[in-house]
Formats: structure tokens, sequence, C-alpha cells
């Protein structure tokens, strides 16, 4: 290597360095959650908002709690999360003007295919947490904060269990890396569906409760204040969160399906 | 080029300069003159402080105690180490580096030749000067010792200095190769350098002095005309190092 | 299922493909990671450098900092950055965030001090046996340190590849600044754990032996530089 060599070669990067840079500003930063990017409902339905407005939207896929961080920083041009208390919670404390349903989803539960804990007959979400509590059965948390994991803390304490003790293991991860640990030690976990229906490593783990109506998982836009971020793109990530609610967004995420099941279900009013 | 007068070359002078390290006194205050364009010999066992005394000279360590200066301008220098320090380039390149860092030095060889000519091909002169012309690509590092000290020699030789400090420069080196760096030495010496040398062989010192510096244990013990000091040494131990017995 | 089996037809079937967003994908992260390397090398050799040369009070002190820093682990800095250029930071008007930029920046933090730490340990080694020579040539400690780094310059290869590794392979901290924007700011590290939470374990294995691949040829090609380099030069 001589410094000639050494030039060319930073020259040749920073060449090729601009062309990144100078990529338009036609786009917003979306933070959202594991669950919509991981499932591909994403790479699915932007296609269709960015060819009709021109806009491109750069995902950020985060758990829903730091997406709500991202946001209160003012790191994010817009969210789409699924923890409908915190979304309104964040509207309340100023940092959104608007939140709108855009669809939802449901969570489920799934386990080894054995079912030590013998959820798969249970009446309600909450029977089939108590069974696994009281069977001490491995159970793995996601333990992130993020929606998903909200969620599965509220169960437990319409169950009037404080989860805790070996059975119960708090993984502080995605739901992603949380369902790889679960295949691999044989537990019990709570996913959203779509996750679950794209997670290509199951091993032996099943579907094992499904369909009661306190699974229901809610998705929310929010529109992020003005007035708190005056720098964000609110103009563009306007057009984003009222396509997400129109028809045609509607349609998209109807139109999405992985393995012919569709995953999201829109529900705009 | 020994027929023109070379340019008078300023003193060096010791006074009261003294050299301690970590509680150990290495150089005791010394008290000395070194003028004119002379070959001084600075003689003394193993551990008298001849190194030493060279790196005061020289300018590469101040004395802790006690003044090491030039009376008047200082020289241009050069200095020849016992083991050579060549850069890992070629041997080549080990000489138009000299040139590259100073850009004001003139070398003889330019100087004679009337019109400025490139570095590589100065550098080539010197090589061939001293014999390593057919070497100019070979890394240094990868010389035989004679052939190293030579390279340091060429070197030196661009830089033209007024001084030329070679601190036992032979002892590591078989007679042919002592050979050559003495004729190099008399050589620096007829272009108008004065030299200062360091060297515990005796035979050496006789060939080459024209004063002697004995040091013993750190003290200087005479600074004499080689003559007087090879025939009439003034201390006992100069005269038992001049016996050849062993001295320390 | 995940077997090494189709780890390695994953991998051979995406080097086959060329499939367009992969090479994204890889360009991507060789440019970060190189443009990281140049950035973190042209602040670190010289600093490094000057440490092994200058004595001054605290100098024990920098030295021991920046051999901590050898082992920041890639997500502190990810988020030290992240702080720093979030709407909310200091730097947050640049609008950095999210951008290959800002995980270039997160790199060069991980990588100056490898440089910086295994330069200035080198250079001093060689300062020791040049230092008299060179101030025998007169030349002052700041005009020595161009000589020092050019004579050094296979050991400083190897201290480069080493920053180079490092770059290459975290995640942490340019899954934080970078966000693992699909098209913008993936690279293969961040790829890797996407498809590992995905559960396609085959195609993260086979993503990481691609990046295994690209690492080896680039080590590769520099070893060989420095090879041939040092038996013309000795």
């Amino acid at each position: 290597m001589n410094k000639t060599t050494a030039l060319i070669t930073a020259g040749a990067l920073s060449l090729t360095w601009s062309g990144t840079l100078l990529a338009d500003d036609g786009y917003i930063t979306l933070a959202s959650t594991t669950s919509t990017e991981n499932s591909g409902l994403f790479g699915a339905i932007i296609p269709a908002f960015t060819e009709k407005t021109g806009i491109d939207v750069r995902v950020v896929a985060v758990g829903t709690g730091q997406a709500f961080e991202i946001g209160r920083r003012g790191d994010a041009d817009s969210l789409l999360v699924h923890d409908t208390a915190g979304e309104e919670q964040f509207v309340a404390d100023g940092y959104a003007t608007e939140r709108l349903n855009v669809m939802y989803n449901d969570f489920v539960i799934v386990g080894p295919s054995d079912d030590p804990a013998g959820i798969s007959d249970s009446e309600t979400v909450v029977d089939a947490m108590q069974q696994i509590a009281e069977s001490e059965s491995p159970f793995a948390s996601r333990g992130d904060d993020s929606g998903t994991n909200r969620a599965e803390l509220r169960l437990w304490e319409d169950a009037g269990i404080t989860p805790q003790g070996e059975w119960y293991r708090e993984l502080g991860s995605g739901m992603g890396p949380t369902l790889n640990t679960a295949a691999g030690m044989d537990a019990y976990t709570f996913t959203d569906r779509a996750t679950w229906v794209a997670f290509e490593n199951p091993q032996d783990l099943t579907l094992l409760f499904e369909g009661d109506e306190a699974l229901f998982n809610q998705y929310g836009s929010l529109l992020l204040s003005a007035e708190r971020h005056p720098h964000l793109k609110h103009d563009l990530a306007a057009q984003w969160h009222e396509w997400l609610v129109s028809k045609e967004g509607q349609q998209a995420i109807a139109d999405f399906e992985v393995d012919g099941q569709q995953l999201f279900f829109p529900n705009a009013e | 080029m020994n027929a023109s007068q070379p340019p008078p070359v300023a003193t060096l002078a010791f006074d009261g300069a003294a050299f301690t390290h970590r509680g150990h006194t290495l150089l005791k205050p010394t008290t000395l003159r070194l003028s004119g364009c002379q070959r001084t010999l600075i003689m003394g066992p193993n551990g008298a402080g001849k190194s030493l005394l060279m790196r005061l000279a020289h300018g590469l360590l101040p004395p802790t105690s006690g003044a090491v200066g030039w009376q008047g301008t200082a020289p241009t220098q050069a200095m020849v180490f016992q083991r050579p320090v060549l850069l890992r380039r070629s041997a080549l390149d080990n000489l138009t580096y000299v040139l590259a860092i100073n850009k004001t030095l003139r070398p003889a060889l330019n100087r004679t030749a009337g019109h400025s000519i490139s570095r590589k091909a100065q550098a080539m002169q010197a090589l061939d000067k001293f014999g390593l012309a057919h070497l100019a690509q070979r890394p240094a590092r990868v010389l035989s010792g004679g052939e190293q000290q030579r390279l340091a020699l060429a070197r030196a030789w661009l830089l033209n200095p007024q001084v030329l400090f070679l601190d036992e420069p032979t002892s590591a080196l078989d007679p042919a190769a002592i050979k050559a760096v003495e004729d190099a030495v008399l050589e620096f010496h007829r272009r108008g350098t004065r030299i200062v040398m360091s060297t515990h062989d005796l035979h050496q010192a006789r060939r080459l002095a024209d004063d002697v510096v004995f040091l013993h244990n750190g003290h200087l013990l005479e600074h004499t005309l080689a003559k007087q000091f090879f025939s009439a040494p003034a201390s006992r131990e100069a005269s038992a190092f001049i016996r050849g017995e062993l001295v320390w | 299922m995940l077997t090494s089996d189709n780890a390695f037809s994953t991998a051979l079937a995406l080097i086959l493909s060329m499939d367009s967003a992969l090479i994204s994908i890889v360009m991507l992260s060789l440019q970060v990671s190189l443009m990281a390397v140049v950035i973190a090398s042209l602040l670190a050799l010289p600093l490094g450098a000057a440490l092994a040369l200058w004595r001054f009070p605290g100098r024990n002190a920098v030295i021991i900092v920046l051999n901590a820093l050898m082992g920041l682990p890639p997500v502190v800095a990810g988020l030290c950055v992240y702080l720093l250029l979030s709407r909310a930071g200091p730097l947050g008007s640049w609008g950095l965030l999210f951008t290959p930029t800002a995980m270039v920046i997160a790199q060069v933090i991980l990588v100056l001090p490898i440089i910086a730490a295994l330069t200035r340990q080198q250079i001093e080694t060689l300062h020791g046996e040049y230092a008299e020579q060179l101030q025998s040539l007169g030349l002052t400690r700041p005009r020595m340190i161009p000589t020092l780094l050019w004579d050094a310059r296979f050991g400083l290869l190897t201290v480069i590849l080493a920053g180079f590794g490092r770059a290459s392979a975290e995640v942490g901290a340019v899954m934080i600044v970078g966000g693992n924007i699909d098209g913008v700011t993936r690279v293969m590290t961040t790829s890797i754990v996407l498809e590992t939470s995905k559960g396609n374990l085959p195609m993260a294995l086979g993503l990481g032996i691609i990046l295994l691949i690209l690492v080896t040829m680039i080590n590769a090609i520099a070893h060989m530089i420095g090879e041939t380099a040092k038996k013309r030069l000795g």
C-alpha cells in the first residue's frame, strides 16, 4: 500500500458515499414494532403508498417501548405501535396530536407440542395462564417493555398472578429471539400471530391457545406533535397517517398474506 | 578536494559537564576543548564513558550538570553509531531519505557538479563512492554488518558534516570492513570534516589519531597529542592501557 | 430446520443469485466499515505515534483509557452516538440519526482506540531503535512521526486490519444508530440479527458465511500486499 493507493481508495469511497447521501428528501422515518416488520407487512404495503405519493417510508423496527422513546426524542416522523393504553398516554403527554386505530391481529400462546400445562382445552386465556403458572411450566417472556410484553403482563394481572420463580424466564429480547429461545428450552410463550406465522424456526413449538377476545392486539398510528418537534416532516407523515386509514391503505393491509393466511385485519373507523 | 582550505570549525567546549543516571555518576565533571580540524580519538576501556561523551558532544543528551556547547556557530554534524540504525527501506531509499528531510542540504557532489542533480543521482553517487552501488535496491537491513556500516557512512557523507562523530564504528566488523571504515574516515577528513571517534582498539587509534582523549571510569584522564600519548602517557591507567594490560 | 448443509447451500444460492438487495447490503457494509477504518486511521495513527513520542503528565492515564476503550461494548458506543445525534441531543440538528453517516461515526469510535493503542505500542518500540539516529539527523519529534509510521507500516497494516475486523463484525452500534432500515442502513450484521429473529436461521448463517468470506478476502489482499512489500524491502 502506498499513499497513492490510499488516496484513490479514499476518493472512491467518498464518491460512492456521496451517492448514498444524496438520496432524495422524500421519505419519512417510521418507528414501528418488530412484529409488523418481521412478518413482512411493510414490505407489502409501503410500495403501494410510495407509488401513490412518491414518499418512501423508512422503518426502524424496535419494541413499542423504544418506539415511544424514539418518538419522544423526535427521532422519527411517525409511529405505528400496538399498546393502546400507552398510545393514549403518549397523546395525553402532548407528544402526539392524534391516535387512530389502523388494524389488529391477535396474540396467541405457543408452547411445546405435548402441552404439559394442558392449555389447549382452556376456556379463556386467563385460565390458560393460570394453568401454566400452577404447573410451573417454563414460560419465556419478552421482558422488554414492548407492546406484546405489556399485553402479556396485563393478562397475568387479570389472572391474579405475579409471575415469578424458576419457571418464568424474562429474556429481555425481541419477539423473534424470544421464540428462538422458547423453542430451544421447550417453553410456552406469548406472541403476536403475525410474527408466529412468519417464524421459520418453530422446532417443537406449536400454537396451543388462540381466539379469546382478550387477546385482541390493536395497532394504532400516531401523528406526532408539530409543536413539540417542529423539525419533523409532519406534512409527509400526515399523508402516511391518513393513507393507513384510507380505503386504499386498509385494503393493502387486508391483502397481505403469509402462506395464504391473512395476518392483519384493518379496522379503521 | 583537499587543495581547498577547509573552513575553520568551531570549538566544542565541555565546561564541568557531568552526567548522572539513577544516582550513578557515569561521567565526572569534565572540562575539555576540541578545536581545529583534527582527528580526535576517544579512548578507554569498556564502560569508561566514551559513548556517553560522544552523545553529549553531539547533543543527543544534555549533561545533568555543567555545560556542553560550541564556541561560535554550531557546525553541521553527523554521527555514525556502533550498530548502524538503518531505515526499513532499500539502501538507496535510506540515502534519498536524508536528502528529502534536509532540503537545504547542498552535498559536496552537487557543489562540484555545479548544477543541481536529482536526489536519486546524488544518492547513487554516494553509494558508488562507498562501493555499494550494486546493492542500491537491496533492503538495507539484510546487508552484512560491513555493508551496513558503509551505508551509514554514505548517509553521513551526503550530509557533508563539518564534524563527524563515530562511536566505535568498527567494533563488530572483520578486518576488511574495518579497513573500509578507516579509509572512509580519512576520506571525510580530507574533505575537511573534523573527526571525533571512539575506539578501544589501540592499533586503530595509532593509525588514525591526531590527538587522544583518554577516559577511565568516567574520568577524563588525558587529552594530548597522539604522539605524546602513545610514547609518554601521563596517567598510570593510560600506560597500562597502552601496554595492553587489563585496566578497569 | 437449520443444518450446516442448508446454511452453506443458502449462502451459495445467495452468492450465485447476485441478488440486488444482497449486493447493496454487502456494499453498504463494506462502505461503512472501510470508511470508518480510513477515518479512524487518519486520526489514530498520528495520535498513537504522538502518544509514543511525548512524555506529559497524565500520559499513563491516557494510555490506560485507550487500552480500556479497546473493549468498549459496541452497544454502548452506539448508545452514546444515538444520544449525541438524536434530535433531542446536542448534534440533533444535523439530522444524521438513522443514516449511514451515523453508523460510520459509531464505528470510528469503536475502531479508533484499537488503532491508536496498538500504534502507540508499535511506534514506541520502533522509536526506541530509531530515536538517536533521527535526532542525529536533526529531526524534531513532530517530524519523526511520518518516518516512524512509514517504517512501521507492516505492523500497522495488521493494526488497521484489527480495526477493520472490529468494525465489520460489530452489530450493537450500527443497529442502534442505523436502525436497520431496509435499503438505507441495513448491513450484513444487522441483517443477520433480523433473519435470526425471524427464525430464518439458514439465511442468517448464510449471510454470516458471506460476511466471513468477504472479511477473509480483504485480509488476504492486505496480507499479500504486506508480504510482497516485506519481501521487497526487508
